[in-house]
């Protein structure tokens, strides 16, 4: 008999109790962050989107190298001897023009590797972490500065520049040959 | 009353009683389900320091209209293994039972569906269609967890029916009347008249009640509770045993009719609690209408208070549904057949004595 009405004083009692910690929490501020509205702070040492200064971007190909998947493709032409490409923050001289410079973020890992070796210190991580998209094409970003023309117009000079040399080391050999062979010759 | 009225206006008794019949549901049940699902959504959010839903429209106001808009979308399935005919009839079923109880709750001295002298009789017989639609449900379903579901539901309603009726038998009593409406004018008057306070009237027999009308009015409470297979009797549609009961075979509008059913029953229990035991319609404080003089507002005012009364109660029942766990079987029955009705029996027989007196 004790135990029956112990069991319905227990039961009404702990009833009641919950009740008084729920009605508490309405009133609770809510822990929810409304995510497109509110971003919430991220850690320290996030790692999101990366990015590539052009301006200071030697084309030296350091981080393409480190990249463990190869996502970063660079390609680069070399400079014509009168040209001044300027020079980067650091005070690097600047020697070759970047044609092509692509990151693909559907490969990409997000490891970070390919910011530390960079000796300008030009690719870094942002802290851009929505960028999806419906194509994967999309997802190949384009850092190179210069326009497509620009880049062509690039490849050609450097193709006519060594087209010329060739030329003129033809002509230049065209006429001392016969020496150099003779030398050849000889230590043979 | 609301009928006379309508007949005056369309001239045709009819018509008059197929508006009166539609008005709950236009006009009370589908606004009043739209409210409450928006209001358990936030209640169980800010309970568990969530926000609930916040993107559509103003603190989501609109978001169960939303979510009617993808239920009438969506398909209706229908397996090949199901009863075709039981299956389809079932929602019709539980949800015709929900809304008939309707007829005899009366939401103000004007506006009440029929003014019969056996309304809580006619309510507790009608509410138990919802058991056969449930049990049709489960059995056309033709899958396990829907069986499972509908034969706990069905054991579990049929249990907590004894209680309640004697609970209501206990207040017909005292009363000496089954009509809701006259229960509610004679709750009239101030807070003090209302049945849980003993009833109206001021002899001694009044403050005998009082005790015995707060344990009747906590058995209704918890027993109703479990009629409407709310948490912590929420068994029947147990989602970590049973997917979700009886209606895990349903899609669409179909799901969407159990669904309003399960929301037009929390309110219709509510609505006899109220109406048994917090004086229904009446308001507690008197009425504004008597003290400006303007009598057409009464029956306004009484509406106003009779929802604000029952929406409380439904509160109450979310209240409880974020605060308890579900019970096992046994413990179930055991609340029932070994708590509830015993004390209900011991209760109605206080009350026997104290009115003999």
């Amino acid at each position: 008999m004790k135990e029956y009405f112990g069991n319905i004083y227990s039961a009404l009692a702990t009833i009641f109790i919950g009740m008084k910690i729920t009605f508490k929490h309405m009133f609770v501020p809510s822990v929810t962050i409304q995510y497109p509205d509110v971003k919430p702070q991220l850690p320290e040492r996030e790692r999101n989107r990366l990015y590539v200064n052009m301006d200071d971007c030697i084309g030296c190909d350091q981080c393409s190298r480190a990249c463990p998947v190869s996502c970063i493709e660079i390609e680069t032409t070399k400079s014509l001897p009168g040209e001044d490409l300027g020079k980067t923050s650091n005070g690097k001289k600047k020697a070759l023009w970047v044609t092509n410079f692509t990151i693909d973020f559907a490969k990409c890992c997000y490891c970070q590797l390919c910011v530390f070796p960079c000796p300008t210190d030009c690719i870094y991580m942002t802290d851009v972490y929505e960028f999806s998209e419906w194509d994967r094409d999309k997802l190949i970003y384009d850092f190179a500065t210069l326009t497509p023309d620009e880049r062509q117009e690039k490849r050609d000079n450097l193709a006519k520049f060594n087209a010329e040399k060739e030329a003129e080391k033809l002509k230049a050999a065209s006429e001392p040959k016969p020496e150099i062979k003779k030398d050849q010759s000889e230590e043979k | 009353m609301m009928f006379d009225f309508l007949v005056d206006l369309t001239g045709s008794p009819i018509l008059a009683g197929t508006i009166q019949s539609l008005l709950p549901l236009f006009l009370f049940i589908l606004p009043f389900a739209l409210f409450a699902v928006y209001l358990e959504r936030k209640v169980s959010a800010h309970m568990q320091d969530r926000l609930g839903p916040m993107r559509t429209g103003w603190h989501g106001w609109i978001q169960t209209v939303a979510d009617i808009l993808k239920l009438i979308q969506k398909e209706d399935i229908v397996a090949t293994d199901n009863d075709k005919f039981l299956f389809n009839l079932a929602p019709i079923v539980v949800f015709v039972g929900s809304y008939a109880a309707f007829a005899a709750i009366p939401f103000s001295s004007m506006f009440i569906g029929t003014e019969m002298d056996l309304g809580i009789f006619y309510i507790v017989a009608v509410t138990g269609l919802v058991v056969a639609g449930i049990l049709m449900a489960g059995w056309a379903s033709n899958n396990k967890y829907s069986l499972l579901g509908s034969m706990r539901s069905v054991a579990q309603i049929i249990s907590y029916e004894i209680p309640t009726i004697l609970v209501m038998l206990s207040i017909v009593m005292i009363s000496g009347t089954m009509s809701l409406h006259t229960l509610s004018e004679q709750q009239t008057g101030y807070a003090w008249n209302w049945y849980i306070f003993g009833g109206p009237g001021s002899e001694l027999s009044k403050f005998l009640f009082i005790p015995s009308m707060v344990v009747g009015f906590v058995i209704i409470y918890i027993s109703t509770l479990a009629e409407v297979n709310r948490t912590p009797f929420d068994i029947p549609e147990a989602e970590s045993e049973l997917v979700s009961g009886y209606h895990t075979e349903y899609s669409g509008m179909k799901f969407a009719m159990f669904f309003l059913a399960e929301y037009a029953n929390m309110f219709a229990v509510s609505a006899i609690v109220v109406a048994l035991f917090l004086g229904g319609y009446q308001s507690p404080i008197g009425y504004l209408g008597d003290l400006i003089g303007a009598k057409w507002m009464i029956p306004i005012e009484q509406f106003s208070w009779f929802t604000i009364k029952g929406v409380f109660f439904v509160f109450v029942q979310m209240w409880l549904r974020w605060t308890l766990p579900r019970l096992r079987v046994d413990q179930l029955m055991a609340v029932s057949w070994k708590y509830l009705i015993p004390i209900a029996f011991v209760n109605l027989i206080i009350i026997g004595l104290i009115t003999l007196l």
